[in-house]
């Protein structure tokens, strides 16, 4: 076990240096002076564009140009985003809280619903409520969730004008960088609670609802799909018949017994898929402008501003290994029976 | 028979044909679109005609079936050669990715050692990172092009197949009627193509057809970020990016526009559906533990 987490932490540093060093040789592609360009804001100095290649060596051979990019890395420098207006360090710094809230606040949406679908779904096999319920693991799992999310902005901002697109509203924005305000730890929703602000709170919590319910759409099919065939196979059990000959309750029977079992599958699951839901936040992000790290990406690669793909692929590149890691420990912690190597 | 069994599942089960009906419905869709919706420029018939630059979308009519999106694009043009450029994509990427991973599996499983290590390493470097994500980048260091997004997908889609081929002849190679073949004498290259191969691709060669509505859903996505498909061609994805900017209507009337959502949004929820459907009867027949 302990050779195992040691062996892929090892890993780590391989794939972060593989992934930026593949996608520096793309940056290749571009000629030194399109690179330079990019740090250019007014067209009167396009001028200087030669001063500003000498100046950061872009002519220079690959590999020395990637160990200079590294070696600003290793001292904690991830060079500067003009797309986002700021260096690449503080932009990750600024937005990787608001996508961990994103993603945090759909974990729950997924599990809670995903739970009580599926449950229900088995309970109640042929049912109607079987019948949504499988339709809705197939259709969610193929209705893109761009798609969703232009149709729920109609409805619920266009139509009913609920939950305003962003990441809060004008008033928050002012109380947020105001002076009285408190920043503890970057995720908005704590901090509100600790400054005691309900308003900033509900405001952040209500810019949430559209992001996290399109984002969940997919990890909440494949949740209903498992909860339901992990409920069924419990239901046919031994102890499940036996439960009900002792004269228990429908209720406790299904819940506190099947129920408790059934939901083993389902944490393992959430937990890989919380990784996965790195990926759709930056379409999510990018349909509601919601300033997380997804639209810093996205963004970035709009602009072809080089050091803010970089800066944003490792850092996607980290979070993804340390989670993957993260989840196979935690599938071992909840069933004994696996064995990692 | 495995055919004969693939067969009765489809027809029996009302899911499985719906999935079927769909997938051949597009099928149909893209083979004919010449004949449904003919390009004005047969040499770029990918490129929709716009009726004129108004910015305004159009309201479905006789003359725009499904209306008209921003600057008049036809979305009945664009939906109909949308499927064809969906399956042009879906099956081209699927084509080359398998090809690579079948090469780069088979190299890691047959020689194995530091060679396996290696290309192994390989895909986890490409697997560290969320296939959209990378495909994205990749896609916008290129510029936006249709030939660029297929090889930004090919890049990120090739790595599982090549474990799964990998993980597939691993497990033949230990085979006893491989071990035979060996000690009857038969040469390396032999025992690979004639042997471990034929017996290994098959359900590879499954799971990368069904395949085909998932990369087209991530060709959408990039296109949908405005850094997959060049501006003015027929792509679903492209399609609805255009479609943002009126999601909102007007002040009298939210739902003003909704048919440049819903022509090319149902399009790909139809499509990606029928892949899907199909892709679970397959997933049951070919898992053994289902009678």
């Amino acid at each position: 076990m302990l050779r195992y987490i040691i062996r892929r932490l090892l890993l780590l540093p391989l794939v972060m240096v593989g992934v930026t060093f593949l996608l520096f040789l793309l940056t290749q592609r571009l000629s030194p002076e399109m690179r330079a360009s990019l740090y250019v804001k007014d067209a009167r100095q396009m001028g200087a564009l030669e001063e500003v290649i000498e100046e950061y060596g872009l002519r220079d051979p690959v590999l020395k140009q990637y160990g200079r990019w590294l070696g600003g890395v290793l001292k904690g420098d991830l060079g500067y985003s003009p797309s986002a207006n700021m260096p690449v360090a503080k932009a990750i710094k600024e937005y990787l809280p608001a996508t961990i809230q994103l993603a945090v606040i759909t974990m729950l949406l997924v599990v809670f619903f995903g739970v009580w679908f599926g449950a229900s779904s088995a309970v109640h096999k042929d049912k109607w409520q079987d019948i949504l319920a499988r339709f809705i693991s197939v259709g969610g799992f193929s209705l893109p969730i761009f798609v969703l999310g232009l149709l729920l902005l109609m409805v619920f901002y266009g139509k009913l004008g609920w939950f305003a697109p962003g990441g809060y509203s004008f008033q928050t924005d002012l109380v947020v960088h105001g002076h009285s305000f408190h920043t503890y730890t970057g995720f908005l929703l704590i901090d509100a609670l600790l400054n005691g602000n309900l308003r900033v709170f509900l405001d952040v919590l209500s810019h949430l609802v559209l992001p996290a319910v399109t984002l969940c759409i997919g990890s909440f099919a494949l949740m209903v799909r498992v909860m339901r065939s992990s409920m069924l196979e419990e239901l046919n059990k031994e102890y499940v018949r036996a439960a009900r000959a002792k004269g228990l309750s429908e209720w406790v029977v299904v819940y506190k017994h099947a129920g408790k079992n059934a939901i083993i599958p389902v944490i393992t699951l959430a937990s890989i898929q919380f990784i996965r839901l790195l990926g759709g936040t930056v379409i999510v992000e990018t349909i509601f402008d919601y300033p997380g790290i997804g639209r810093f990406g996205v963004l970035a690669a709009q602009q072809l501003d080089i050091a803010g793909i970089l800066g944003f692929s490792l850092m996607v590149a980290a979070l993804f290994v340390l989670g993957n890691l993260l989840s196979d420990i935690l599938y071992t912690a909840v069933d004994p029976r696996i064995r990692l190597e | 028979m495995l055919k004969n069994r693939i067969f009765k599942r489809i027809y029996t089960n009302k899911t499985s044909l719906c999935g079927l009906v769909l997938v051949s419905f597009f099928l149909l869709l893209a083979l004919f679109a010449p004949w449904i919706a003919p390009a004005e420029n047969p040499n770029h018939p990918y490129q929709m005609p716009q009726a004129s630059y108004t910015i305004t979308p159009q309201a479905p009519s006789a003359q725009h079936w499904f209306g008209t999106t921003e600057q008049q694009y036809d979305l009945f043009y664009g939906v109909v050669w949308g499927a064809r450029l969906a399956f042009v994509v879906g099956m081209t990427v699927t084509f080359f990715a398998f090809l690579i991973g079948l090469l780069v599996g088979g190299i890691a499983a047959y020689f194995g050692g530091k060679v396996d290590e290696v290309l192994m390493r390989l895909t986890d470097v490409v697997f560290a990172v969320p296939s959209l994500v990378l495909a994205m980048v990749i896609a916008a260091m290129l510029g936006p092009d249709v030939k660029h997004m297929m090889i930004a997908l090919t890049a990120v889609a090739w790595p599982s197949y090549a474990r799964l081929i990998r993980g597939d002849i691993l497990s033949v190679k230990r085979r006893d009627y491989v071990t035979a073949a060996r000690t009857l004498g038969a040469r390396g290259g032999r025992i690979l193509l004639r042997h471990i191969l034929p017996n290994s691709i098959y359900p590879s060669v499954v799971v990368a057809s069904l395949d085909i509505g998932y990369i087209v859903l991530t060709a959408s996505s990039l296109s949908f970020l405005g850094l997959g498909a060049q501006p003015g061609t027929a792509d679903w994805g492209q399609l609805i990016s255009m479609a943002r900017n009126w999601v909102l209507g007007t002040a009298q009337n939210p739902f003003a526009y909704w048919y440049t959502v819903a022509a090319p949004g149902g399009a790909i929820f139809l499509f990606v559906l029928g892949w899907n459907l199909l892709g679970d009867a397959f997933r049951d027949i070919l898992d053994p533990r289902q009678v």
